[in-house]
């Protein structure tokens, strides 16, 4: 099976992050990046279905050189080849663009990857990709069968599991719970060394959306502490509605 | 490393080095950490760990790929020791037997048969080793040794008696250090090898989380073929050097592992209405230990550079494990006091590592013995002969 895993590189979750100088960017100074946690369940399918079929896993992701550390981690996991697309600050679409760009010549059998990155959580990309390439896409999969060239895949939904058939070539899109990711290997580590990445550089194509400001969330959200009359606790409950907004 | 790295060495690592020991930190933390207590606290290794170290390729790491190691150099070594001592010592005693005290011997002195047949399965660890030379009597001063071997027709027979054997109770495969015509010679003795017994050592208050055992040779016949090609005290000390490097990265680990408990404990601890680490007397306690733990990381860092480029002596060796245990079993005392009484509780990993150091300050040449090898280096006069 030749398999495609899209990857990206994102803030450690425990990371705290800063605006960037220009007000519309993360400033990358002190953060320490990672592969993007439901990118791990993603790669993690691929290298199966490939212990179980045998073929090529190939990783691919597309940003700044430094992007590459993410892809050696994905061939310390197990990927045969990994493909850097350069290419900074793109939109969902570009990104899209540029990887179904990658695998119409490659005749993938399945693409794999991470329902969102965790950094802009814009959760676009695996359908746009699946669109461009006129193939099925089904998204958030927990749960994942393959038998021949058909595919089962389940999904959680709200209350409940639905489970959705669709043939191959196929996108599929992984939610938490899909498997549980392996651990890179010492010897694979050092192999990984030896692994080719392919560097392009990304294909023009106009941005959809541009991002106009980016800021940390209020401060001035501090704590409030109330006492356990009934007037106190209903001004807990009009805060929570009215306030906070999460009830 | 996420976790206590002042001077920065993380920025001296090549991208193997971060990758690896960045998954390794996260085994530590969500495989060793939660089921840890509970081994110390009832004495039991904890087994179900070896397969996934075995997995991860903490077995061999400077072994090379064709007989089943990593084939990554000894920075790599010493910086995983350092983690997974962080968990705790037995675990990393447990990866300093398999790799630098059996592995390393049969790879260097092995026939080409003996590491064929058993370095992978080592590795994989479907083979568990063990190390025999100290004896009952014969701690600081093995040349004394009793155990000894004579030569038969068809190979060896072998009688003595070893202790403070780590894994020896679990072991398939021992190296036995033995006299042959007056000459300590190494020996593989396999599992079941008819007058070999390997009774486990009960009642430590310490290293409870490793298997201690005793050796135990009558009348035991070695084939021909089990020898290595080795003779002398040097083919044992040579292992113990490849160990001790590994126990100089991991006593830091253990004093990582105390020192960030004594840290989270003084911000949270409150005393008199403010957190205990606002006191001068715990700021010069955390000072103390941060330094001495990144002087131990700094020495360590450059040792390993001399390790890598084969030019350190075993006396950088026992420099570095003479400073660092001492500055690890310093730390955790001093990490037990600042958790008051709370600190001798398993709900901290304190009192653990404190109560393993203590071995680590005496296995593997005591920490007077380093003194020692010092004091000869220094003086050209060896005190101890």
């Amino acid at each position: 099976m030749n398999i495609l895993v899209c990857v990206s590189r994102v803030p450690d979750t425990a990371t705290k992050v800063f605006v960037g100088a220009d007000g519309k960017s993360i400033d990358p100074k002190g953060v320490k990046f990672i592969l993007n946690p439901y990118d791990e369940f993603a790669l993690e399918e691929g290298l199966r279905l490939k212990e179980k079929n045998g073929g090529n896993v190939t990783a691919i992701t597309i940003g700044s050189p430094e992007a590459t550390e993410i892809l050696r981690t994905a061939l310390a996991m197990g990927a045969d080849d990994a493909v850097l697309i350069k290419g900074d600050n793109l939109d969902s679409y570009q990104v899209a663009y540029n990887i179904s760009e990658h695998a119409k010549a490659k005749n993938y059998d399945i693409i794999f990857a991470g329902k969102q990155s965790v950094d802009f959580d814009s959760g676009q990309v695996p359908s746009l990709v699946a669109a461009m390439l006129d193939i099925p896409s089904i998204s958030v999969v927990s749960k994942l069968e393959i038998n021949g060239a058909t595919l089962l895949a389940e999904r959680d939904i709200e209350g409940g599991k639905e489970v959705l058939e669709a043939s191959l070539p196929c996108l599929v899109s992984a939610q938490k719970g899909l498997n549980e990711p392996r651990y890179p290997k010492l010897p694979d580590i050092m192999k990984a060394k030896k692994k080719p990445i392919e560097e392009l550089d990304a294909k023009p194509a106009d941005a959809k959306v541009s991002v106009i400001s980016m800021e940390l969330p209020s401060k001035e959200r501090v704590g409030k502490i109330l006492g356990d009359s009934d007037a106190d606790i209903s001004e807990i409950v009009r805060s929570l509605h009215e306030e906070a907004k999460v009830i | 490393m996420k976790n206590t790295d002042f001077f920065d060495i993380k920025s001296l690592l090549t991208e193997e080095h971060k990758l690896f020991i960045d998954s390794l930190s996260d085994f530590v933390d969500i495989e060793i950490l939660p089921v840890i207590e509970e081994h110390f606290l009832e004495g039991t290794y904890p087994s179900e760990l070896t397969l996934k170290l075995a997995e991860l390729g903490i077995f061999g790491i400077t072994i090379p790929q064709e007989y089943g190691g990593a084939g990554a150099d000894y920075l790599m070594y010493g910086l995983a020791m350092q983690e997974l001592e962080r968990g705790d010592s037995a675990i990393r005693s447990f990866a300093s037997v398999q790799s630098s005290l059996v592995m390393y011997p049969i790879y260097k002195y092995g026939s080409e048969n003996q590491k064929n047949k058993w370095l992978p399965k080592l590795a994989s660890a479907e083979s568990i080793g063990c190390f025999g030379l100290t004896e009952p009597d014969f701690g600081s001063n093995p040349a004394g040794m009793l155990t000894n071997a004579v030569k038969t027709r068809s190979g060896y027979l072998l009688n003595g008696a070893k202790m403070w054997i780590t894994n020896g109770t679990l072991a398939d495969i021992a190296i036995v250090w033995a006299k042959l015509d007056g000459i300590v010679h190494g020996f593989l003795v396999e599992k079941g090898t008819p007058g070999f017994s390997a009774p486990e050592m009960k009642g430590k208050h310490s290293l409870r989380a490793s298997v201690t055992s005793e050796l135990i040779f009558q009348d035991c016949e070695i084939p021909e073929e089990n020898i290595l090609n080795i003779s002398g005290l040097k083919g044992p000390l040579s292992c113990l050097t490849q160990a001790r490097y590994g126990i100089a990265w991991g006593a830091v680990g253990a004093a990582i592992a105390v020192y960030e408990s004594a840290v989270e404990y003084s911000k949270t601890r409150i005393q008199f209405g403010k957190p205990i680490g606002a006191f001068q007397l715990v700021q010069e306690k955390l000072a103390y230990m941060l330094t001495e733990i990144s002087k131990a990381q700094l020495i360590n860092f450059r040792l390993a550079q001399l390790m890598d480029g084969g030019n350190a002596t075993p006396q950088h060796v026992s420099f570095a494990k003479r400073n660092n245990v001492r500055m690890a079993l310093d730390c955790a005392r001093i990490a037990r006091e600042i958790h008051g009484a709370n600190g001798i509780l398993s709900e901290y990993p304190v009192m653990r590592h404190a109560a393993n150091l203590e071995s680590v300050l005496t296995y593997e040449g005591t920490h007077d013995i380093h003194t020692l090898i010092l004091g000869q280096h220094i003086t050209g006069i060896a005190a101890y002969e």
